[in-house]
């Protein structure tokens, strides 16, 4: 376990220097960073006595070597545009986010394991077949489009005249066809319940929750097919097996065979999808946050990017490496409770 | 007339705040023409420039008082509370006290920033009706429009052109538009290109170039097409200047400077500075194809697009520029001036175009404090830029605000894009 745990660090140390070498040697592509600081009109002289004084005009490798010394002191340096250590920032945006991820996650988890189970239980069901389609149709669709068709349909609202309204059928169908809106489009909301250090939470008040519908389905949405198939593949090669045929030839239960012996098993390869996609989760904010001003790490991100602030790219990349390690680090030490048979440290035994 | 610290407004923190613009390296430029500032009593100042000054007025508004006594002395770790910084954190970027209409109660950077009505506000005559305001940055055009018609929010802006039918059209909005003083316009660079040297070439591209198409197909109707730098209402507006889209004449000027069969350029353009800046370029491109020159364009994000704007990267550039003074020569001294280095003249010059008899004119004009006689020569100036075809003017990019029915905007609102937000009534 220790020797597992050292090698994994060691890893993540190399993931971060991987990292902020990369973001280095494109630092130079993401543009000046004193446009976004100075007015128009500012003369070239001006902007030269900043450069020099932010050190930019040093060589790249002088540059990198201060950056490294500092970031081995924890310090990853200040944001030109928040005039604040970079970490703060990012420590005051990443609670928004991993509300968002929590929120997507649920739903994932709620719906693709029972629609996943079902689907392999009654493969020729219609219900089945209609949930397969409709993940098909999610899977293809970005993110990007589903939130503005989720903002149109529940926040703006539709009024539908499709059909006749002078009769009681049509009218009843343009009812049913129309929506109300009215769920909250963007932000957090105006009552956020203080956690603790940066942590403001918007999951204990009724708009906090309200607010995060939306974002959360949006996010939800590309991941949950991909859930919903591979539990539902999963489950049928189990259910093919032979100690589920053993089980079923000794008379249990069908619910104890399916939900004890069989989706014990269906598991395994789910927790390992589940603990990468998570990280991958947190990229797909990018998108997610853009569309819904939702003030997380990825609309800080996108925003550092367009305003050429490079200590804070750097660090955000940074952190997510590090999301990244430590999610895999804690599927694998999962996956181990799970499966006992499985050892970490790749000992023979 | 009181700051929100509870401190008086007097001559001394006009001075203080006049002293602290000629230091700030974004208004020292702005306040060069002012040599000092002399107090009078406590109620009565005199600004003294260098020499006479028409725009004295104009510049006078960027002097918003500073709390001299609030500002003044140190933080408790030792800081000059008066520090101008680029970069980092000053007493000023977090502390606040001025005399407008509104307090900030609480500042998110980037998320939220809340702001409260201030008691003792000078205008008691305002009528202004609105106790606490809410400010929310959504960069997403289609996520601002949303909240808008959602009810999420009751005043947006900028309203994005494709959205203009759709809010114009939803009975709960209100859309208000207005022409804009920001001229977005191509330089041909003489330097790279040897053939932008012959003003019959230039000229040729100016008939080319379709303005009036430009701002109702690619821009919805949501500019003034422009044939000279200042926009209507500025002293050098030149009323006869008027777009010359001609394919005919232009196919002949080419002929006549001997590039009938044409020849190749480099363009480029941001394509998230300004609205539609990508599809104007393109159209541009397509239409300089019409009398035979190829165009190779290339589109990039601000943050890219400046440093190459500054190597003067490409044979044509496209720029937009708003005066800070709101006023003519404005346009000329950072445009059309002769690149010169050391005085900063022609710092956006791109086209490195050069006469140095308009340039006179405008200095000329600069110190000419007869209103009507300045506004001949700048009349006469925009007159020689057009003949000149110095640079190819597209339009001016129009305002837009919407807002829910009850929130009336209309009367708040103005040409410089400055909502008084403390007149604003909700009905």
């Amino acid at each position: 376990m220790l020797a597992f745990l050292v090698q994994r660090i060691s890893q993540a140390f190399l993931v971060m220097f991987v990292i902020s070498v990369i973001a280095f040697a494109i630092q130079d592509g993401l543009g000046d960073p004193l446009q976004e600081m100075v007015g128009m009109s500012v003369s070239e002289e001006e902007r030269e006595a900043i450069r020099e004084e932010l050190g930019l005009n040093d060589p790249m490798v002088v540059q990198y070597l201060r950056f490294a010394g500092n970031a081995l002191q924890g310090d990853l340096g200040n944001s030109y545009f928040y005039s604040k250590p970079t970490l703060e920032v990012i420590a005051e945006h990443l609670p928004a986010t991993l509300e968002l991820v929590i929120g997507a996650s649920l739903i994932i988890v709620f719906l693709s394991v029972p629609i996943g189970v079902y689907a392999a239980i009654r493969p020729q069901a219609w219900l089945s077949k209609f949930f397969m389609g409709v993940s098909t149709v999610g899977i293809s669709i970005p993110v990007f489009l589903t939130a503005i068709v989720l903002i149109q349909l529940f926040s703006i609202g539709v009024t539908v005249n499709w059909f006749p309204s002078d009769t009681g059928w049509g009218q009843w169908l343009n009812d049913f066809f129309s929506t109300e809106g009215g769920l909250p489009s963007y932000g957090r909301g105006d009552e956020l319940t203080h956690l603790f250090a940066t942590w403001e939470s918007g999951f204990f008040t009724g708009t906090g929750l309200m607010h995060l519908i939306l974002p959360s389905v949006s996010l939800a949405s590309i991941m949950l097919p991909l859930f919903i198939r591979l539990i539902r593949a999963e489950m049928m090669e189990v259910l093919q097996s032979d100690y589920v045929r053993y089980a079923r030839a000794k008379g249990l239960s069908a619910g104890r065979i399916n939900f004890l012996h069989a989706l014990k098993n269906t598991m395994l390869p789910v927790i390992t999808v589940g603990g990468v996609q998570i990280g991958i989760m947190v990229a797909y904010t990018i998108l997610t946050e853009t569309v819904f001003q939702w003030p997380g790490v990825g609309l800080m991100f996108l925003e550092a990017i367009t305003r050429s602030d490079i200590p804070l790219i750097v660090a955000y990349l940074m952190v997510v490496g590090l999301i990244f390690v430590v999610t895999n680090t804690l599927v694998d030490l999962i996956y181990g409770l799970v499966n006992p048979t499985v050892k970490l440290t790749g000992k023979k035994a | 007339m009181k700051f929100h610290s509870g401190n008086e407004l007097t001559t001394a923190d006009v001075k203080f705040t006049f002293d602290r613009l000629k230091q700030s390296q974004d208004f020292k430029a702005i306040f060069k023409p002012f040599s000092g500032i002399n107090i009078i009593d406590d109620y009565t100042f005199e600004l003294v420039t260098s020499e006479p000054y028409p725009l004295l007025l104009n510049t006078a508004t960027y002097i918003f008082p500073f709390d001299s006594e609030f500002y003044s002395g140190q933080t408790e770790d030792g800081k000059d509370k008066s520090a101008i910084l680029k970069h980092g954190n000053s007493f000023a970027s977090e502390n606040l006290s001025g005399t407008g209409p509104y307090t900030v109660t609480e500042r998110k950077q980037g998320v939220r920033v809340e702001f409260e009505r201030f008691d003792d506000y000078w205008d008691t005559e305002s009528p202004g009706n609105v106790g606490k305001i809410v400010l929310t940055p959504i960069k997403e055009n289609n996520t601002r429009v949303s909240a808008l018609l959602s009810g999420g929010v009751d005043f947006i802006a900028p309203v994005p052109p494709n959205d203009l039918e759709r809010i114009r059209n939803d009975k709960n909005a209100n859309l208000v538009t207005m022409s804009g003083t920001r001229i977005i316009l191509f330089h041909m660079n003489q330097e790279r290109v040897e053939a932008f040297k012959n003003p019959k070439v230039r000229q040729a591209i100016a008939y080319a170039i379709n303005q009036e198409g430009i701002a109702a197909k690619i821009m919805k109707g949501f500019a003034t097409p422009a044939a000279q730098m200042s926009p209507e209402g500025y002293q050098g507006y030149n009323e006869s200047l008027t777009p010359r889209f001609d394919v005919a004449k232009a196919q002949e000027l080419m002929k006549e400077a001997g590039y009938e069969d044409g020849f190749t350029i480099t363009m480029m353009a941001p394509n998230n500075r300004y609205v539609n800046d990508d599809k104007i370029a393109q159209a541009v491109a397509a239409m300089l194809a019409r009398i035979n020159i190829k165009v190779d364009l290339k589109t990039l994000p601000k943050a890219q697009y400046w440093p190459e704007y500054d190597n003067r990267a490409a044979d044509m550039m496209m720029i937009g520029w708003h005066a800070d003074t709101e006023d003519s020569a404005n346009f000329y001294e950072f445009l059309t001036f002769c690149p010169d280095a050391d005085t900063g003249a022609g710092q956006y010059n791109a086209g490195n175009y050069c006469n140095p008899e308009i340039d006179a004119l405008v200095q000329k004009a600069n110190v000419e404090t007869d209103l009507d006689k300045r506004a001949a020569m700048l009349q006469e100036v925009e007159q020689r830029l057009y003949d000149d075809a110095a640079f190819v003017p597209l339009h001016w990019q129009d305002l837009a605000w919407a807002s829910k029915k009850n929130v009336n905007i209309e009367p708040v609102l103005n040409v410089m894009n400055f909502p008084y937000l403390g007149d604003l009534v909700v009905e």
